[in-house]
């Protein structure tokens, strides 16, 4: 037993509850109070890490070279692995984050009979995050449809995408009479439990796991379960939900009727997750653009780089050297810069440079 | 030392699987062969670094002064500021777990707390303690601990068994750079006066004498005469290389270690070969100095401000001698401080001219502003310009493959120039299995000032992956010959070889070069650099 994402678990379950419990008595907090509050800690919070991060110096260019670098003009250079142009390193950033090309790479170590090392191409973590972040932002960016009105023709368009594939594939078996099934809800999901079944199963992976990485999974299962429950089990009055929506974007707060309290703990999960998240892991989002082994330039001995902090240090000179060493030098044929005097001269250790 | 360390078979039965506790609550076990020993108080104190005092690892008491929790937490807090790689890595690892069976360590001991996540989450564990709200909120929940004295002496420990060779950062989907962190944690280490002898004590003597290995000049020169001798009885030439020599066209930094022990000692020998060849063909003037003899600085294992003070001979020897500009003999970690650092440390060479290739006018664009040239782009210049006159099949008896070197694969990214010079002067090479060469290549597992005797068993296990790779090839095609680029593995790979795959030795690239290399008026050659015989020679070696 794990009291990790036990604990997690558990915590999500009692969030759940006050909800439940919490929202029929007090609708505008829940509805109105906290997701302001949510929104405005995961503003201050996003901005002020990132001008945390921002703030810290930058005082060597350390880019990760994963490719073959530019040298003589016959060698080819592996231009996005080892940019020596800013179209390179931005193509190397477009790639990391829209198609998580180092997560491509990755390989599983397996010993085979014989002691044989061998590392084969590892693809459902690349697979699985990759399915669960643009699940997420697909039914983030449909969900747009409740806060603008009039619906922009880019998110109907999206929904109708997004509902086309599952309408073809189970709209016989599946008869709920709706008008389709959104595949980025049940995407995101399947996928938020792929990665947490990943993170119990795995013994190397269990070992590595904090609450903190439990946690906002089955944040984010909460929020898709709730969802799904919603849209297809139990009824809700969408009309309702749009006009809070719209109240709360428009600062005309104002508290429907007759909202179901599975939606009031759909929303009070997401209001968790956006105060929750300026001060989890969950800033990778923001982090990624600003690590430096991959945004950075590698033509590093094209061009210098500035160290804003670079100071004097103490070294040892040549003078200080030779006048330690010029006798046996001198013997040895060396050249030295100074001719030995008749009297031996004082050794001095150290000098500043 | 050497006779405790575990048998080849017995090494390779490896648990990868966890203990049932969470790590926190292991505790760290310092184990004979798996550390090297304390740094030598007289070193530390020749640099003027703090806490100097003799101290043991395997002891209760490591001697720290009174307030060294505050030393840490300041040293932590003015670094955050100093370093964003270190801030960013410290908030954003997601502990997606792509690193953990990346790195050779964890592969070679099955030990969890060499993944490099691990080995990050050691530091990370107490950054969130003293630095983030949910750290100080939620304490264990949210993966913080306090610092203790077993939570440092199990950074130690760890922080000693990665080889800062990066191959973590290249899967991490965030770029987090284990190396980095250790570089860093290595640093606050330092403050303490927590370093380990086979780093502090070549940092001490390169400081004095130029060199990590304490030659002084005069002996520097006596050893490079015994080269010139042994290339004399090979070739029947008497080399004749400069040292310190004023307005030479270019100086020649090498690591010292190639000064010293086989098989490095063929490599300098190459280059010496190299050197007259072209001084008799086409009047290239080189020099060597003995004040900047080492081209490694193992002052980068112990702190960017060590790695400056070290560094800083060359561009001031440079100075002096005014080369127009310096060519950089096999090296690896060396070519990371060149490559990401020296300029940056140390510059700007604005007193050098933009390196050109005087004999082929090749301008070398990629090392216009550090004005530093690696012999593997100088001597891949030279061949595709047919300057050097090769007869390849002096190597025929060696089938060859290579090792890429961690620092300049990851931290530069030359891979195909040192590739093209061998199979120029190798007629037999083949490649290791795709996942662990290039960019994927794995350590020597003895990098970062590793290398010494005393921890033989975590340089097995951590060359376990590369001998394996090296295992493959020598047994599908009869691999003999392991060519490497730096000084490092020329030091540690035959040790490993000798280990997990008897019957491959190690060369550096520029011995085969000079293997083949017909110089000017030589004698028929009957033996390569080793004084074994060549290919066909074997009836008139005696
Ligand atoms: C960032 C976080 C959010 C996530 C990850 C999320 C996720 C989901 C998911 C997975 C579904 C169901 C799947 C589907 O429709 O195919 C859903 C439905 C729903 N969500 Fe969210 N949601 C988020 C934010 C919000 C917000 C801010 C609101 C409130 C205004 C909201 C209101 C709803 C409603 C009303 C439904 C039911 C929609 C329907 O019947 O079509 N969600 N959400
Ligand atoms: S690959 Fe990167 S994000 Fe994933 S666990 Fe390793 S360091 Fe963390
Ligand atoms: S840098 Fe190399 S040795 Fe260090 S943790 Fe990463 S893979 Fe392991």
């Amino acid at each position: 037993m794990n009291k990790f994402y036990m604990s997690s678990l558990l915590a999500i379950f009692a969030l759940a509850l006050i909800a439940w419990v919490g929202a029929p008595a007090l609708p505008w907090l829940f509805g109105i109070v906290l997701p302001y509050l949510a929104v405005a800690v995961f503003v201050v919070g996003f901005v002020r890490r990132v001008m945390g991060w921002s703030r810290s110096a930058v005082p060597f260019a350390i880019p990760t070279t994963g490719g073959q670098q530019r040298s003589l003009p016959w060698i080819k250079q592996a231009k996005f692995d080892n940019p020596s142009s800013k179209t390179g390193v931005f193509v190397r950033m477009a790639l990391e984050i829209l198609t998580f090309r180092s997560l491509f790479r990755n390989t599983r170590m397996k010993m085979n009979e014989g002691n044989r090392l061998s590392y084969h191409l590892e693809i459902f973590l690349w697979l699985g995050a990759l399915a669960f972040h643009y699940a997420f932002l697909v039914t983030l960016l449909r969900h747009m449809r409740f806060f603008l009105e009039p619906v922009p023709g880019a998110i109907q368009m999206l929904e109708a995408v997004d509902g086309f594939f599952r309408l073809e594939i189970l709209y016989d078996s599946v008869q709920f009479g709706l008008p389709g099934v959104y595949m980025s809800g049940l995407v995101l999901l399947a996928a938020a439990a792929y990665l947490f079944l990943r993170r119990l199963f795995i013994a190397n992976m269990r070992y590595i796991s904090l609450p903190s990485d439990y946690f906002p999974l089955l944040l984010i299962m909460g929020i898709a379960f709730t969802g799904i429950l919603m849209r297809y089990f139990t009824k809700v009055d969408i009309a309702a939900i749009k006009q809070l929506a719209m109240g709360l974007v428009t600062f005309q707060p104002s508290i429907p009727a007759a909202i179901s309290p599975v939606f009031y703990i759909h929303l009070f999960f997401v209001s968790v997750l956006l105060a929750y998240f300026p001060f989890s892991k969950l800033m990778h989002l923001g982090g990624i653009f600003l690590s430096p082994t991959r945004n950075m330039l590698a033509n590093t001995r094209e061009v210098r780089h500035v160290n804003p902090w670079n100071y004097p240090v103490k070294v040892h000179t040549y003078e200080a050297y030779e006048n330690e060493f010029r006798e046996k030098m001198v013997e040895a044929g060396l050249p030295v810069d100074k001719m030995p005097e008749s009297a031996p001269e004082e050794m001095t250790e150290e000098e500043k440079e | 030392m050497a006779d405790e360390t575990p048998k080849a078979e017995e090494l390779i039965q490896i648990d990868h699987r966890p203990p049932a506790k969470q790590w926190m609550d292991v505790p760290v076990n310092i184990r004979k062969g798996m550390y090297c020993y304390a740094s030598n108080p007289k070193s530390v104190e020749y640099l003027g670094l703090p806490n100097a005092r003799p101290w043991n690892p395997i002891e209760e008491d490591w001697k720290l002064p009174e307030n060294w929790q505050q030393i840490l937490h300041e040293g932590f807090k003015e670094r955050l500021e100093k370093f964003r790689s270190i801030k960013v890595f410290m908030d954003i690892c997601v502990r997606c777990g792509a690193c953990a069976d990346k790195c050779h360590f964890f592969i070679g001991t099955g030990d969890p707390k060499n993944m490099p996540v691990l080995r990050a989450e050691l530091l990370r564990s107490v950054y969130r303690n003293d630095f983030t709200l949910m750290g100080k909120l939620l304490g264990r929940y949210a993966g913080a601990r306090p610092m203790t004295i077993d939570v440092l002496k199990e950074w130690w420990y760890y922080l000693f068994q990665c080889t800062e060779c990066r191959r973590c950062s290249v899967f991490c989907p965030y770029g987090i750079d284990t190396a980095e962190i250790t570089m860093f944690g290595r640093e606050l280490l330092n403050l303490l006066g927590l370093n380990i002898d086979w780093i502090a004590t070549p940092v001490a003597n390169c400081y004095r004498t130029g060199n990590h290995l304490g030659i002084q000049p005069h002996a520097f020169k006596d050893m490079i005469d015994f080269f010139c001798d042994d290339i004399e009885e090979i070739t029947g030439i008497r080399v004749e290389p400069n040292f310190n020599q004023k307005n030479a066209d270019i100086l020649f930094i090498t690591p010292s270690g190639d000064v010293f022990a086989d098989p490095g000692t063929y490599t300098a020998m190459g280059y010496l070969l190299l050197f007259h060849f072209l001084k008799e063909k086409y009047g290239l003037n080189v020099t060597w100095s003995t004040y900047a003899s080492e081209g490694g600085n193992f002052g980068s294992f112990t702190s960017h401000e060590t790695m400056k003070r070290l560094n800083a001979k060359m561009y001031l020897e440079a100075k002096r001698l005014k080369p127009k500009w310096i060519l950089g003999g096999e090296c690896g970690h060396m070519w990371r401080v060149i490559t990401q650092y020296m300029d940056t440390m140390n510059g700007p060479a604005d007193f050098m001219e933009a390196p050109v290739n005087p004999i082929t006018g090749t301008r070398f664009e990629n090392a216009k502003s550090t004005k530093m040239v690696h012999i593997a782009e100088f001597l891949a210049d030279l061949i595709k310009h047919g300057k050097l006159d090769l007869d390849p099949s002096r190597n025929d008896n060696k089938i060859v493959t290579f090792h890429d070197s961690c620092n300049p694969a990851r931290g530069m990214g030359m891979l195909d120039e040192p590739r093209y010079v061998i199979k120029s002067v190798a007629n037999h090479f083949f490649e290791m299995p795709a996942n662990t060469i290039r960019e994927q290549t794995f350590c020597c597992g003895s990098g970062s000032g590793l290398n010494a005797g005393e921890n033989m068993e975590e340089r097995m296990a951590g060359a376990l992956p590369r001998s394996n790779a090296v295992k493959y090839v020598h047994e599908k095609h009869g691999v003999n010959m392991l060519a490497c680029v730096c000084a490092i593995d020329r030091a540690a790979l035959p040790a490993a070889m000798d280990y997990w795959v008897p019957g491959v030795d190690v060369t550096g690239m520029t011995e085969l070069v000079a293997n083949a290399l017909i110089m000017p008026g030589e004698q028929e050659r009957t033996t390569d650099l080793r004084g074994e015989p060549l290919p066909g020679m074997e009836e008139a070696d005696e």
